[in-house]
């Protein structure tokens, strides 16, 4: 598989996850467990872009897949928005929760570009849903922090998507 | 390996206390190279998982660990046949503070004993984490049941009363309360119950343990490293001084990571019997069974008034559990005691004992739990009186402490209500229930007082101020989302007038000068106490290298007579001074330096009777708490009863504030925690076997993002006259009132009195 | 977690021959539900047959106006797609309102399907289970039961059937498509389930070696005017206590077509036959969709902590119909 743009080649037994995968044989300890049965998106990474629950996933399945883990979602020595947003909104207390926050919104604000509905979209044949404060907080609800830092979180949210419809906005 | 390298980010000039600063590790944070404890690499680590007993109250009558040995790549299969001594609990003593943290009396692993369902009978230890876990399922331990007490509610009429101690008051009285209750023209006698519940803490309990000889390093998400290496010290008899508890990041505690459970000393037991750096982090379902929880409660809350709203009688009575090995009373009264100017006045806590483990602390023990209760019962006597909540609230806001006529330090609810209704449009309300809509929904109101003690614990802390203008403030404290580190730097950085970026701050770690636990809410104070006199000390040095300098301009002046800024010391009267590199210079001296505090045995028992006097000095004089006004709007679908919090706003009094951001976000995590054990966190204890059935997070529902509205916060910024800096703990405040600024909004919204919580749909269809 | 072997299966021909040799090897496609009552070491399969790569991802629009899905479709793809959307919103709804974001992009329809009961007691090894053990006994009688069943239950078992998507499935009529080395077999979904009786270890109908290869919607016009409505705990992230899937047509002012099915009363997706019995043809008053209501639920047997599911579906039935009826029901 591919983590982070770079081939790692590995022998797992079939049982081992993905989670265990990359904090216990790639080092790559950004990516928590918080319950091991993906009920509390703590070990949420993104696989060809898409967000899952890493600790549910058998490694062997993804085998010649992209993962990105928060270690990799910076570019070029860049930090992603979303972190610099977390950062000045207060969106984190303990941390623990954060990579897997940042990691599920990088896969819900996609989700959305694609033109995904939720349960709390209204017209669900509608081809683009506005992203309110009550989209991304049911979009988001995978993702739970128990230092209760939701309002950080959905701002910082908030502020890289405005951002995206600025940049969308000033190519037009 | 262990360094704090936390560099301070943001370009800053000026006083910094009271600016919202980013954190200093934010961007270890969002970027996962903050390591928790089971995220240190070792070469050759193996990991072990815990074997938990599925009885209540047994003796182990055999152990088959043969499946488990055969499985490939176990090391050892420890259980109390094998494990090697260790040394009974710590008994407890009040001049050491490390022996009350002990998370149970159990010696796991030395004894043949099951005192509750969960409790570990065995660690296995494998060079896998999948090993492990594979064979820990495959242990099998017989038993012989005994008889077990195990259902809360049952044994509630067989309570005793708590005694009082010399720091935990069981019961007051103020004249005689029932006889006015009887006598009340209004009243309100109510019985109001709450369940058990969990920290859960993102991060699971995880120890990672390395042995070198009779020397030690712990890896552990910590409350109190110190308590820790003194439990550990103690257990396995070697000399404190050689074992080194490291925790720069603790993923979340709330309590759950005060006390030393067994996981933490199982971990070092298998390090020590296999002779490998060990790592252990409990299953989700491993830290209920492992590690205490919030009692439940029952609460008996009566209130007599005159026909104006004058309290003529206050009543309030809890019964909550402990472990037959462990756990202590609840502070359920505590704020019964201070918020109402009521004439008589009666509290008293009671408790049962159960064959279950220990209750321990969560966030606010005691006053979040009871704030629901005196908070809904307020409300129910301001609906008797037909009288505005608030209005009830401020008829009965005492001058002095009701109960015994003690100053308060500080006391601005009055102000807090007064802004809140303002910011919140209270005055729309109308106060009928059911009388409020937004079209299908119901809409509900809500008030509630918040009230938490404000505590301050004995902290040693050394200050560097280096030749090149920076700063090293040493303290080992503790950082589990608190943003305790850029709070001391922005204290530090004013304390000697340098920028903010200059000052780093290491903490989490025993080889630091001894900090205080982080609990009580008193962490930042007591930590800001020691960090302001330490800095002093070093400009009392600064002063005196400037004065022994005839070129100096500062000769010949008093520190009180300078200012500390822009890198040094400045005359008040003129703009003369120097910069300290200009001073430590001159003098050749590559820093100075100053403790507050000492690690030597004997600064330590100073240190902690130096606490315990002033604690019991401050509570004759004053009463110290942190308080606000808790404001909520709840949505009700009358089809279903789902309840949905709307808007929420707080205005707390907690003194100065040192960073309103961090702050903030401490008191919105308590507010969304106190919406949980309103709406939905219940843990639920099957009373046949004292066996805890949702011990997962599908099931034991704390908030999710579409539970938590955008929570305002706002603050009254009043210094506390008697703490450092002015300031108190926002750490546990912003829980209490919650439950019942909710359960009174429900009530506003569909006239549903729901005394038990958590306030589920079912009790309002 | 025990060990086991791991086999890849690029095609459904490869996947049911590997499963045909091996009885005890389980198919394994998002993992979401398998991984973790592995992990519980409730599930202890000898070897997991991978079927996450066989292309049976296609959303197909059939003649007739059906839809064909395939089996390894993601819960999040079907969600989204535009043809589900438009015609069956009230699957796209009830799959929108299970698990998270995360659990859809992983999650496959043929899992979702087969996917097991949430009840405490069958999780916890320590516990009673018939359904785990069978013949054990069922310690969830006189414990907590506020996700159990009420309709469907037996004195064996009352776990309810967890899922959202299936509840939707059931009211639109889907028709669930296996295969084996024996060959093709179609099951309407609603018989797809088994109620425990005295086996509640038996859950569906499929055999242990076939594999759900493709679920089939009927062209459905009412689906056009569907909704799923989701009753539970906290907002988001949580199993159904109460849910509706409904479908509503009204014609000169009476029930000309109604699709009615429950979730998490029931001990496997509910299809509300017998309230679409008494609402077909009846005038659509908040009076009838009580009545129908009611009658549906008549049979229900509560314990302690479930009783108020009963009212609860009831109410939920008819705010459900009642705002598909303001919604466009009537056209």
């Amino acid at each position: 598989m591919r983590v982070n743009g770079a081939v790692q080649s590995l022998e797992v037994e079939p049982r081992v996850s993905l989670l265990d995968v990359l904090r216990e044989h790639l080092g790559l300890t950004g990516t928590k467990k918080g319950c091991n049965q993906g009920a509390c998106g703590a070990c949420t990474v993104l696989v060809d872009g898409e967000r899952i629950n890493s600790c549910l996933a058998l490694a062997v399945q993804y085998a010649g897949r992209e993962i990105t883990t928060i270690e990799g979602v910076a570019t070029g020595g860049q930090a992603h928005p979303l972190q610099e947003a977390f950062i000045r909104n207060d969106g984190f207390q303990c941390g623990y929760c954060t990579s897997g926050q940042i990691c599920s919104a990088i896969g819900m604000l996609a989700e959305h570009r694609a033109g995904a509905p939720s349960a709390v979209t209204e017209h669900l044949a509608a081809e683009a849903v506005e992203l309110s404060g009550a989209e991304i907080r049911e979009r988001m609800s995978g993702n739970l922090c128990r230092c209760g830092a939701y309002n950080g979180i959905v701002e910082s949210i908030q502020d890289v998507a405005a951002g995206h419809a600025d940049v969308l906005a000033a190519a037009r | 390996m262990t360094q704090v390298e936390n560099r301070p980010r943001t370009g800053t000039s000026g006083p910094v206390v009271g600016r919202p600063i980013d954190r200093v590790d934010g961007v270890a944070k969002t970027t996962g190279a903050a390591r928790y404890s089971a995220e240190y690499p070792y070469a050759d680590i193996a990991h072990a998982a815990l074997v938990h007993a599925n009885v209540t109250r047994a003796r182990i009558t055999a152990v088959d660990t043969a499946a488990a040995s055969a499985v490939r790549g176990v090391l050892a299969v420890i259980t109390h046949l094998n494990a090697p001594p260790m040394k009974p609990a710590r008994p407890v003593n009040l001049v050491n503070l490390s022996t009350l943290a002990s998370g149970s009396s159990v010696n796991y692993l030395n004894t043949d004993e099951v005192h509750w369902n969960g409790q570990p009978v065995a660690v296995v230890v494998a060079e896998t984490l999948d090993a492990a876990e594979e064979a820990a399922a495959l242990v099998a331990v017989s038993y012989e049941e005994l008889p077990a007490t195990v259902d809360f509610g049952a044994q509630e009429p067989h309570a005793t009363p708590q005694k009082s101690t010399a720091i935990s008051s069981g019961g007051a009285t103020k004249g005689d309360a029932e006889a006015a209750l009887a006598a009340a023209p209004v009243s309100v006698d109510l019985r109001f119950t709450t369940p058990g519940h969990h920290h859960n803490a993102l991060e699971p309990h995880a120890t990672t343990a390395a042995w070198d000889g009779d020397r030690l390093v712990v890896h552990e998400g910590a409350q109190n490293v110190a308590w820790v290496r003194d439990q550990l010290a103690w257990k396995f008899d070697v000399p404190p001084a050689g074992i080194r508890v490291i925790a720069p990041y603790v993923g979340g505690a709330f309590g759950g990571k005060t006390m030393i459970w067994p996981g933490t000393i199982l971990t070092v037991l298998a390090a020590r019997v296999t002779g490998r750096p060990v790592r252990m982090m409990l299953t989700r379902e491993g830290v209920y069974r492992a590690v205490g929880g919030r009692t439940p409660s029952t609460q008996r809350v009566a209130l007599g008034a005159d026909a104006d709203g004058s309290m003529t009688a206050l009543i309030h009575t809890s019964v909550t559990q402990i472990g037959r090995v462990g756990g202590g009373p609840e502070q359920v009264t505590s704020q019964s005691r201070h918020l109402y100017d009521a004439e008589n006045i009666l509290v008293q806590q009671n408790q049962v004992t159960l064959d279950a483990l220990s209750n321990t602390a969560m966030r606010a023990p005691g006053e979040s739990i009871g704030t629901f209760a005196l908070e809904a019962a307020v409300d129910e006597l301001a609906y008797e009186l037909g009288i505005d909540p608030i209005e009830l609230r401020m008829r009965n806001e005492p001058a002095r402490n009701p109960i015994d006529g003690k100053r308060f330090a500080h006391r601005a609810l009055r102000e807090a209500y007064a802004r809140g209704a303002e910011l919140f449009g209270w005055s729309d309300r109308t106060p009928q229930p059911g009388s409020m809509r937004d079209g299908r929904w119901l809409v509900g109101m809500g008030v509630a007082s918040a009230y938490h003690p404000s505590w301050q614990f004995q902290a040693n802390v050394t200050v560097r101020l280096a030749a090149d203008g920076t700063v090293l403030v040493r303290c080992g404290f503790h950082e589990m989302g608190m943003g305790g580190a850029t709070a001391q730097a922005q204290i530090a950085a004013d304390a000697l007038g340098v920028p903010f970026e200059s000052v780093r701050v290491e903490y989490g770690d025993t080889t630091l000068p001894t900090g205080p636990g982080a609990g009580g809410s008193g962490q930042t104070a007591s930590v800001a106490a020691s960090v302001v006199a330490a800095c002093e000390k070093v400009q009392r040095t600064v002063l005196a290298l400037a004065t022994g300098s005839k070129d100096s301009p500062l000769r010949g002046q008093r520190l009180a007579d300078l200012r500390a800024r822009d890198g040094g010391l400045y005359r008040t009267d003129d703009t003369r001074g120097e910069s300290y590199a200009a001073i430590l210079g001159r003098a050749g001296r590559v820093s100075v330096d100053a403790a507050v505090g000492s690690d030597t045995r004997l600064g330590g028992i100073v240190g902690q009777m130096r606490f315990l006097s002033k604690f019991l000095l401050d509570n004759r004089r004053w009463v110290k708490a942190a308080s606000g006004a808790q404001f909520c709007e709840v949505r009700v679908d009358p089809d279903t009863g789902e309840v949905r919090v709307s808007r929420w706003l707080g205005v707390f009094d907690v003194g100065t504030v040192i960073n309103a951001k961090t702050a903030s976000s401490q008191l919105r995590g308590g507010i969304v925690m106190g919406l949980g054990m309103a709406l939905g966190e219940e843990t639920l204890v099957d009373p046949r076997t004292g066996r805890i059935m949702n011990a997962n997070l599908s099931d034991y529902h704390v908030p999710v993002h579409a539970d938590v509205p955008p929570i305002e916060v706002h603050y009254l910024d009043e210094p506390d006259p008697t703490m450092p800096l002015g300031l108190i703990g926002v750490g546990e405040v912003g829980i209490t009132g919650v439950a019942a600024a909710v359960a009174n909004a429900v009530h506003h919204a569909t006239g549903r009195r729901v005394r038990d919580l958590p306030i589920t749909l079912d009790k309002l269809l | 977690m025990k060990a086991f072997a791991y086999v890849s299966a690029p095609d459904v021909a490869t996947a049911v021959r590997a499963i045909a040799t091996e009885p005890r090897a389980k198919f394994i496609g998002g993992g979401t539900n398998l991984v973790d009552l592995m992990r519980e070491d409730i599930e202890r399969p000898d070897t997991v047959v991978d079927i996450s790569g066989i292309a049976l991802t296609g959303v197909e629009e059939l003649a007739g106006g059906g839809v064909r899905i395939g089996a390894m479709v993601r819960n999040s793809h079907l969600a989204a797609h535009p043809l589900i959307r438009s015609r069956y919103p009230v699957l796209a709804q009830a799959i929108l309102a299970g698990a998270s974001g995360q659990l859809r992009n992983m999650a496959t329809v043929g899992g979702n399907i087969l996917q097991r009961t949430r009840c405490p007691y069958f999780y916890d090894r320590a516990a009673a289970c018939n359904k785990r053990e069978p013949g054990s006994g069922c310690d969830a009688f006189g414990g907590f039961t506020r996700n159990h069943a009420v309709l469907g239950g037996s004195e064996s078992c009352i776990a309810a059937h967890p899922s959202d998507m299936c509840v939707a499935l059931a009211a639109l009529d889907a028709v669930v498509e296996v295969e084996s080395v024996r060959g093709v077999r179609r099951i309407p979904l609603v018989e797809f389930h088994r109620l425990p009786g005295a086996t509640p270890h038996v859950e569906t109908d499929i055999a242990a070696d076939e594999l759900i290869t493709a679920v089939e919607l009927p062209a459905l016009p009412v689906a056009t005017t569907s909704r799923y409505r989701k009753v539970r705990d906290r907002a988001s992230y949580a199993f159904a206590l109460v849910s509706v899937a409904a479908a509503l047509e009204v014609q000169h002012g009476t029930v000309a077509t109604v699709r009615l099915a429950l979730g998490g009363v029931g001990a496997k997706p509910w299809r509300a036959h017998e309230a679409e019995r008494l609402l077909l043809g009846a005038a659509p008053t908040e009076e009838s969709f009580r009545r129908a209501a009611a009658a549906e639920l008549a049979p229900a047997v509560a314990q302690p902590h479930n009783a108020f599911k009963i009212e609860l579906a009831e109410r939920t039935i008819v705010a459900t119909l009642a705002q598909l009826l303001a919604a466009g029901g009537a056209a």
